[in-house]
């Protein structure tokens, strides 16, 4: 498996992180070196092996389907690079 | 360097009690030896009049008697913690500015039993890494040094702001995290003990996630008494993380006898690397000599799957950190990007992302995003997963034959120097997680003890890897090792 430029930006575009074309080589040799490492797992025989979801067996709790917190638009709203009006703003989406 | 702050926790909790110290003192002297240290870049956002508070608030707890061990030892939190009101920003551009309207479960256990915040320290960006070098605070040091040679020295990573801070004698203990390798690496290269608790003892609520299902905090500290103490304070079933287990928090410092006469010993031959400097199998195989002494069983055993631990993990680690981090998308905290006309949403995300994350994130975000992808998702990520089953099962089928704890070297060499893996590619860093990694993967507890110095003068730091659940027993191991290994070597103050 060997990865081309192409796919280095395609990786990147759904990863949302720009990456200048300049730079797509460079990236698609790390990949290659790190995915050249991980083939070593088609070594092993997981034949019939069951991947593993959690690492503890345990049944996931439950709990009361109630509101635990809110009413706090304030704080939620604290840290946003833009908020209005008790919104976080973004750019324009929809036309 | 004032005396206070080379106080362990139950030398402090002793004293405070007596009313010899008030935690003020400690506090002070702590403070002012953070103040002292800035070329270490250990601690990257300081809190002294938070600190002062809290210091003030155990001494008057301590006057009215019954406070909790913890009550008034001054520490230092690793920035991936959040923290109410102060800067958490995991050591990421992308969170500049963040301030939690919340507290870590972690850290507000430690602040109900009276513990003090110092600051927050250095680390590496998101736990990615094993050096502190991809830090956005720039990179922490380690205060060891080869003989008089002055090169800086890395003090491993992640936890690397938390190692070098213990090491130094700025606080008395702090927090760290541990995906593959993070808390006893650094441990390790700095001459203290980490330990990580089996996967579900500590509540992940509040730590800024890399990989869900590996992450765990633990406390790292001057001696394993101080561990035992400060895991018990961090420990707890919380509502707020479904993976936490409810089961009881033992007293872990009561369960320090030194006595594992009868306790069986597994050393894994699949342990013993090719090219592993001959220092460290010393120290290994005189490590094994010095729990045979104190009574224990030394068996030689085989967990067959130790190799692919490494890759598997480069596959689930990135896969759910690139799940994870897509949250930092500069809507709704942290960093965004300054958009030209025209941009939309999409360019929002992918120039905030760009600006925002550090290269090793990155590369790792992608490396998960491809993974993930339609088409390599059995064949990398399901695949890994499967491996995982059979790492895990490896370690079931020692501790089912009896063995009681697996004693291994905790790193493949001693400190590096900070830059010198700059031209290597990322899998060399990678390797230095090989003996650390497989822990994670099995979700055991595993701690690091310092046993040794290399013929450089550095600290070298051997492994227990305990059954699940019980940190008590191999916390116990450990003190064994520790009082046998006799470690006590200090950096010499050059900062």
């Amino acid at each position: 498996m060997s990865i081309d430029k192409d796919t280095a930006a395609k990786v990147a575009k759904l990863a949302r992180i720009r990456v200048e074309e300049d730079a797509l080589p460079a990236l698609a040799q790390e990949f290659n070196d790190i995915l050249g490492f991980i083939e070593q797992l088609a070594e092993v025989d997981v034949e019939g092996v069951e991947p593993m979801t959690g690492v503890t067996p345990m049944r996931l709790k439950r709990r009361e389907d109630v509101v635990t917190e809110g009413g706090m638009p304030d704080k939620i709203l604290s840290n946003a690079p833009d908020a209005r009006e008790g919104f976080f703003a973004v750019p324009k989406v929809v036309e | 360097m004032s005396e206070l702050s080379k106080l362990t926790i139950s030398a402090a909790r002793d004293a405070l009690r007596k009313g010899d110290v008030t935690s003020l003192e400690l506090t002070e002297s702590c403070l002012s030896d953070i103040e002292g240290a800035g070329a270490l870049n250990a601690f990257v956002h300081h809190t002294p009049d938070l600190a002062r508070d809290q210091a003030k608030a155990a001494d008057e707890r301590i006057r009215g008697g019954d406070a909790p061990d913890m009550c008034g030892i001054p520490l230092g939190i690793k920035d991936l913690f959040c923290t109410r009101g102060v800067p958490s920003q995991a050591a990421s551009a992308i969170l500049n500015g963040f301030r939690p309207e919340y507290e870590s479960t972690v850290t507000q256990n430690l602040f109900d039993a009276g513990a003090v915040m110092l600051g927050k320290l250095n680390m590496d960006e998101f736990a990615m890494g094993s050096s502190n070098e991809t830090s956005c605070y720039g990179n922490a040091v380690n205060p060891w040094r080869r003989g008089n040679d002055e090169a800086a020295l890395t003090p491993g990573g992640s936890s690397g702001g938390s190692a070098s801070a213990v090491a130094a004698d700025l606080c008395l203990a702090a927090t760290g995290t541990d995906t593959g390798g993070s808390i006893r690496q650094p441990a390790a290269f700095t001459g203290i003990t980490g330990i990580k608790p089996t996967y579900g003892r500590c509540s992940r609520w509040g730590i800024v996630a890399f990989a869900s299902s590996l992450d765990q905090a633990g406390p790292m500290t001057k001696d394993v008494r101080d561990a035992a103490i400060m895991l018990e304070a961090m420990c707890s079933h919380d509502p707020k993380d479904s993976t936490s287990v409810d089961i009881p928090v033992p007293d872990f410092e009561a369960m320090l006898t030194g006595d594992v006469k009868g306790k069986v010993i597994g050393i894994p031959r699949e342990y013993h690397m090719e090219g592993m400097p001959e220092e460290i199998e010393k120290l290994w195989s005189d490590g094994t000599a010095m729990l045979r002494d104190a009574g224990a069983e030394i068996r030689d055993i085989s967990l067959p799957h130790t190799k692919y631990a490494l890759p598997a993990y480069y596959v689930i680690a990135p896969a759910e950190a690139s799940s994870n981090l897509a949250r930092y998308d500069g809507v709704r905290y942290g960093h965004r990007a300054k958009l030209e006309q025209g941009d939309g949403i999409t360019e929002m995300y992918e120039k905030t992302r760009a600006e925002g994350f550090g290269d090793e994130v990155k590369r790792r975000v992608m490396v998960g995003t491809y993974v993930l992808s339609a088409g390599f998702y059995d064949a990398y990520y399901n695949r890994a997963r499967k491996v995982r089953t059979l790492i895990k099962r490896d370690f079931e089928q020692v501790f089912g034959d009896g063995v009681d704890a697996i004693l291994t070297p905790a790193t493949p060499s001693s400190a590096f120097g900070l830059g010198e893996m700059k031209d290597a590619d990322p899998v060399q860093m990678y390797l230095n997680d090989v003996f650390t990694v497989t822990v994670n993967l099995a979700g055991l507890p595993g701690i690091s003890v310092p046993a040794g110095l290399d013929k450089q003068g550095l600290p070298l730091g051997l492994q227990l890897i305990g059954r699940p659940w019980e940190e008590g027993d191999l916390l116990n191991t450990a003190y064994a090792l520790e009082q046998a290994a006799g470690f006590v070597a200090k950096p010499g103050k050059w900062w």
